[in-house]
C-alpha cells in the first residue's frame, strides 16, 4: 500500500534534532587521557580523599584489569579504547564553590539553557504551588551546585555531592558504598569504582518524609571525556524520598562513555522512588557519535515493608545498557520497575530489570514499554528470581513493544527462575504498530502528524508516565514527541 | 447563500481500483444534504476523500471548499480549517485521555482561527456548555478515546467532539447506524443543534430513519461510485418504501 512507501520517505527526513547539543566554553582542568594507578591517585588526591577510599579504588582497578567487557547484551559497537578517554574533567576553580554566587556564570547559563531550575527563585517561580525541587548539578566530573541545602539540613536530610559527603559523612559512605553493587559486580561497575569522580549522596534520617523532590542533572561537556558518577541514596527506617535524575550531553561525532553506578538502600518501612529522564545525545541519523550509556543501578530493600520504585524514560544515548534492579531482602518488601525506552535511527537499547525475591511475601511489578523507530533496536531483558526462602513471592510483568516503520526491531528476553513453589509469576507481552486508522483519526481532528504520533505514543506509555512526578511528566511527554519527530509518514 | 462545497467530476481510486466514478455535488452554507446508497456504493470513500485520508487517490476532478482547493490541503489542515468527519467506525486510542485529546484538537483549531488557546479550566467550561446543549454528560471524555465504548457511545462521542470543535462542514458517515431509538434521538438532537446559516452538513446514511429526525434539504442516491438521483426529502421516503431497486437493479 502507498502508505508504506510514505513511511520510508518520511523516515529519511529524521534529523539530529537534539535540543541540548551545545558546548559550554569554560576553562577546564582535565586529566591526561588514559587510565593507570597514577590517574586514580590523582583523582583521589584532587578530592582529598581518605586513605581507605583510595585503597578501595585501587583494588577495583586491579580487579577491572582481570575482567572482560560483557558481550551478552543485544548491542553492537566497535571496541572501546579505554586508554583514549579522559577520566577527569572539572571546571577550573581553586576550591569548590561555596555558594551559587561562586559558580561560574557560564555554567549557570548552561543549566538555564537546559531548563534546570538551579536558582532557587526560578524553582519557586516555575513550580507554583507544587512541591519544590532541590537540585544538584553534575558537570562532567564534579558537582557544581546544590540548591535548598539549608532547608534540607534542618530536617537532617543530607543531599549534596558525593565528594563532599566523603568529607562530612565518611562513616555512612564507608558503611554503604559498594554494599549493593560490589566492586567487582560487572566490568563497567568495577571501572566506575576505580575512577568515579563525583555524583550525588542522599541520606534521609529515620521517620523523615523528604518534603521535596531531590534532583540531579548530569551533563557531559568536555570532548572525549568519560563520565563516571556514583550515586548513593540511603532511606533510613520509616523514611521516604523521591529522587529525579536528568541527563544531557552536547552533540559530538565521537562516542562518549557514561558508566555510572547508582546504589539505593531502603531500611525498615522506608520507600525510595527513583525517576530518570535520560536524554543523552543519541548520535546522528547514521549512527555517528552519541553516548554509550552503560549504567549499573540497583536498590536493596533491606528492611521489612520497604519499597523501591524505579521509573525511567530513556530517549537518548547511542547505546543504552541498563538494568535498574531490586533486591527484595526484607519480608513484605516491594520492587517496581516502570520503563519507557525509545530507539530511533541507529539507537540501540538493551534494558530491563532484575527482581530478586529473597524475603517472604515480597512483591515486584515490571511495566516495560519499548518503542522502536527508524533502524532502532530495542530489547527488554528482565530477570525475576525467587529464592528458596521467598515464601509467597509475587511478580507481575508486562512488556509492550510499539514498532514504527519496518526497519526497526523489538525483542523481549524474560528470564524466570523460581526456587519456591508458592511463587506466583505472571508475564504478559504484546507487540503493536501505530495504525493508519489511529493516525488519520488524530489528523482529522486537527492534530499535526507530530502531535498525533506524540499523542498515541504517550497513550501507549501512560502507565509509566503517570508514575513520574508531575513536573517531570510534562517534560518527558514533550521529549517522547521530539525523539520520534518525523518517524511516521 | 454562498457555496461551501463544490465537487466536480470527482474520480477516486483505492489501491489502484476506481471507486468514485465522477461525482458532482454542490453544497451551500445552511444546507443539509443526505447521501444514501447501498453498501459498497462508495459513501465512506467519498467521506474519506473529502477528509483527505492517505491512500485515497483522486484521479480526476476538483473539490473546492470555501473557495479554496480542498484537494491541495493536507488532512490536518482541512480539519483545522473546519472540515469535520464523523467516522463510521470511530477509532480507539488506548491510553489517550479523551479530554486531553479533545483539548489538543480544539486548540489546534482555535489557533488556526486566531482564537486564544484554552487552558484546562476554560476548556472544561466550554465542554460543560456544549454538553448541556447536547444533553450529554462528559463522562465518556474522562476515559481513553473510544476504548471499550459501545457502538452508541462511540457515535455520541463523535457528536460531542464535533460540538466542541465547531466545524463549518460536517460530514457524518453513518452516524445513525447501530443506534437504538433513544441514542438516535440524542445524536439527532446534537446534529440539529449544530445546524446554522454558516454551516453545512453532509449526512451519509444507509437508512431513512435518521432523516425523520434530521430533516435534509436534499437527498442524493449514490450507486456504484456515481450520484444516480437527487431530490428533496421525498426521495428518502421513496427509498424507504421501494428500496434501491429502481437505482441499482441487483439490489432488488
Ligand atoms: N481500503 C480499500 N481497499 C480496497 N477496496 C476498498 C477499500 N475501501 C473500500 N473499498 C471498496 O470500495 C467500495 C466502496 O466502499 P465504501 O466507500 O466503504 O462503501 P459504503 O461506505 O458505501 O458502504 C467497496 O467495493 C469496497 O469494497
Ligand atoms: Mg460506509
Amino acid at each position: 500500500m502507498a502508505a508504506t512507501t510514505e513511511t520510508q520517505q518520511a523516515l529519511k527526513d529524521i534529523g539530529g534534532d537534539y535540543k541540548h547539543g551545545f558546548v559550554t566554553d569554560i576553562e577546564m582542568d582535565v586529566a591526561p587521557k588514559g587510565l593507570d594507578e597514577a590517574v586514580i591517585r590523582m583523582i583521589s588526591a584532587k578530592k582529598l580523599e581518605p586513605e581507605w577510599l583510595l585503597d578501595w579504588r585501587l583494588e577495583a582497578f586491579r580487579k577491572w584489569g582481570k575482567e572482560e567487557e560483557p558481550e551478552w547484551a543485544k548491542v553492537h559497537y566497535p571496541a572501546i579504547d579505554f586508554q583514549d578517554i579522559h577520566y577527569y574533567a572539572a571546571p577550573k576553580k581553586k576550591d569548590g564553590p561555596k555558594s551559587l554566587d561562586e559558580v561560574d556564570p557560564e555554567l549557570l547559563e548552561t543549566y538555564a539553557k537546559l531548563g534546570i531550575p538551579l536558582r532557587e527563585q526560578e524553582v519557586l517561580a516555575g513550580v507554583m504551588g507544587s512541591p519544590n525541587i532541590a537540585v544538584d548539578a553534575v558537570f562532567d566530573s564534579v558537582s557544581v551546585a546544590t540548591t535548598y541545602k539549608k532547608k534540607l539540613e534542618e530536617m537532617g536530610i543530607i543531599f549534596g555531592s558525593f565528594s563532599e559527603a566523603v568529607k562530612t559523612h565518611p562513616e555512612l559512605i564507608r558503611k554503604y558504598l559498594g554494599s549493593v553493587v560490589p566492586v567487582s559486580d560487572n566490568f563497567y561497575a568495577t571501572l566506575n569504582s576505580a575512577v568515579f569522580t563525583d555524583g550525588t549522596f542522599v541520606y534521609v534520617p529515620k521517620g523523615v518524609r523528604c518534603p521535596m523532590e531531590l534532583s540531579t542533572y548530569f551533563r557531559i561537556n568536555t570532548k572525549e571525556t568519560g563520565q563516571f558518577e556514583r550515586t548513593l541514596i540511603i532511606a533510613d527506617e520509616g523514611s521516604y524520598v523521591s529522587y529525579l535524575e536528568g541527563c544531557t550531553a552536547p552533540m559530538r561525532d565521537e562516542n562518549q562513555l557514561h558508566a555510572a553506578v547508582v546504589e539505593l538502600i531502603a531500611l525498615d518501612n522506608a520507600e525510595i522512588k527513583y525517576s530518570t529522564v535520560q536524554n543523552w545525545y543519541p548520535g546522528d541519523k547514521n549512527g555517528k557519535g552519541g553516548i554509550y550509556n552503560f549504567v549499573t543501578k540497583r536498590g536493596a530493600c533491606r528492611g521489612v515493608n520497604s519499597k523501591i520504585s524505579w521509573t525511567q524514560v530513556e530517549t537518548g544515548s547511542a547505546i543504552t545498557w541498563k538494568y535498574p534492579s531490586c533486591i527484595l531482602q526484607g519480608d513484605n518488601s516491594q520492587g517496581e520497575f516502570y520503563s519507557v525506552a525509545i530507539t530511533n535511527n541507529m539507537q540501540q537499547a538493551d534494558t530491563g530489570t532484575k527482581m530478586i525475591h529473597i524475603g517472604k511475601n515480597t512483591r515486584s511489578r515490571i511495566i516495560s514499554k519499548g518503542i522502536s523507530a527508524g533502524r532502532g533496536q530495542n530489547t527488554y531483558r528482565g530477570l525475576v528470581r525467587v529464592m528458596a526462602g521467598a515464601e509467597n513471592a509475587r511478580n507481575y510483568t508486562q512488556c509492550d513493544s510499539l514498532l514504527m516503520g519496518d526497519k526497526c526491531g523489538a525483542h523481549t528476553v524474560p528470564y524466570i527462575e523460581v526456587k519456591n513453589p508458592s511463587a506466583q509469576i505472571e508475564h504478559e507481552a504484546t507487540t503493536s504498530k501505530i495504525s493508519e486508522d489511529q493516525l488519520f483519526y488524530c489528523l482529522q481532528r486537527g492534530l499535526t502528524q507530530e502531535e498525533a504520533v506524540a499523542m498515541i505514543v504517550n497513550g501507549f506509555c501512560k502507565e509509566v508516565m503517570q508514575n513520574l512526578p508531575m513536573e517531570f511528566a510534562v517534560e518527558a511527554q514533550k521529549l517522547l514527541g521530539i525523539s520520534l519527530e518525523g518517524s511516521v509518514g | 447563500m454562498t457555496t461551501m462545497l463544490e465537487i466536480k467530476n470527482l474520480h477516486a481510486a483505492v489501491d489502484g481500483k476506481e471507486i468514485l466514478k465522477g461525482i458532482d455535488l454542490t453544497v451551500k452554507a445552511g444546507e443539509v444534504h443526505a447521501i444514501m446508497g447501498p453498501n459498497g456504493s462508495g459513501k465512506s470513500t467519498l467521506a474519506y476523500v473529502l477528509a483527505g485520508r492517505a491512500g485515497y487517490e483522486v484521479t480526476e476532478g476538483s473539490v473546492s471548499y470555501d473557495g479554496k482547493d480542498l484537494l491541495e490541503m493536507s488532512a490536518d489542515e482541512r480539519a483545522r480549517d473546519g472540515v469535520f468527519l464523523g467516522f463510521q467506525y470511530p477509532v480507539e486510542l488506548p491510553g489517550v485521555n479523551g479530554m486531553t485529546f479533545l483539548r489538543t484538537a480544539a486548540n489546534a483549531v482555535r489557533k488556526h482561527r486566531g482564537l486564544k488557546e484554552l487552558d484546562g479550566i476554560d476548556f472544561l467550561k466550554l465542554l460543560r456548555q456544549k454538553a448541556s446543549l447536547l444533553e450529554m454528560d462528559d463522562g465518556l471524555l474522562k476515559r481513553a478515546v473510544n476504548v471499550g465504548f459501545s457502538g452508541g457511545e462511540k457515535k455520541r462521542n463523535e457528536i460531542a467532539q464535533m460540538a466542541v470543535l465547531d466545524p463549518h462542514l460536517m460530514v457524518l458517515d453513518e452516524t445513525d447506524s447501530g443506534l437504538d431509538i433513544d441514542a438516535l434521538k440524542v445524536v439527532s438532537k446534537g446534529i440539529n443543534a449544530l445546524r446554522g446559516p454558516d454551516k453545512a452538513t453532509v449526512l451519509v446514511t444507509h437508512y431513512q430513519r435518521l432523516l425523520s429526525y434530521v430533516e435534509p434539504d436534499f437527498v442524493h442516491i449514490l450507486a456504484r461510485g456515481k450520484i444516480v438521483a437527487s431530490g428533496g426529502k421525498e426521495l428518502a421516503l421513496e427509498l424507504e418504501r421501494d428500496g434501491y431497486v429502481n437505482y441499482v437493479p441487483e439490489a432488488a
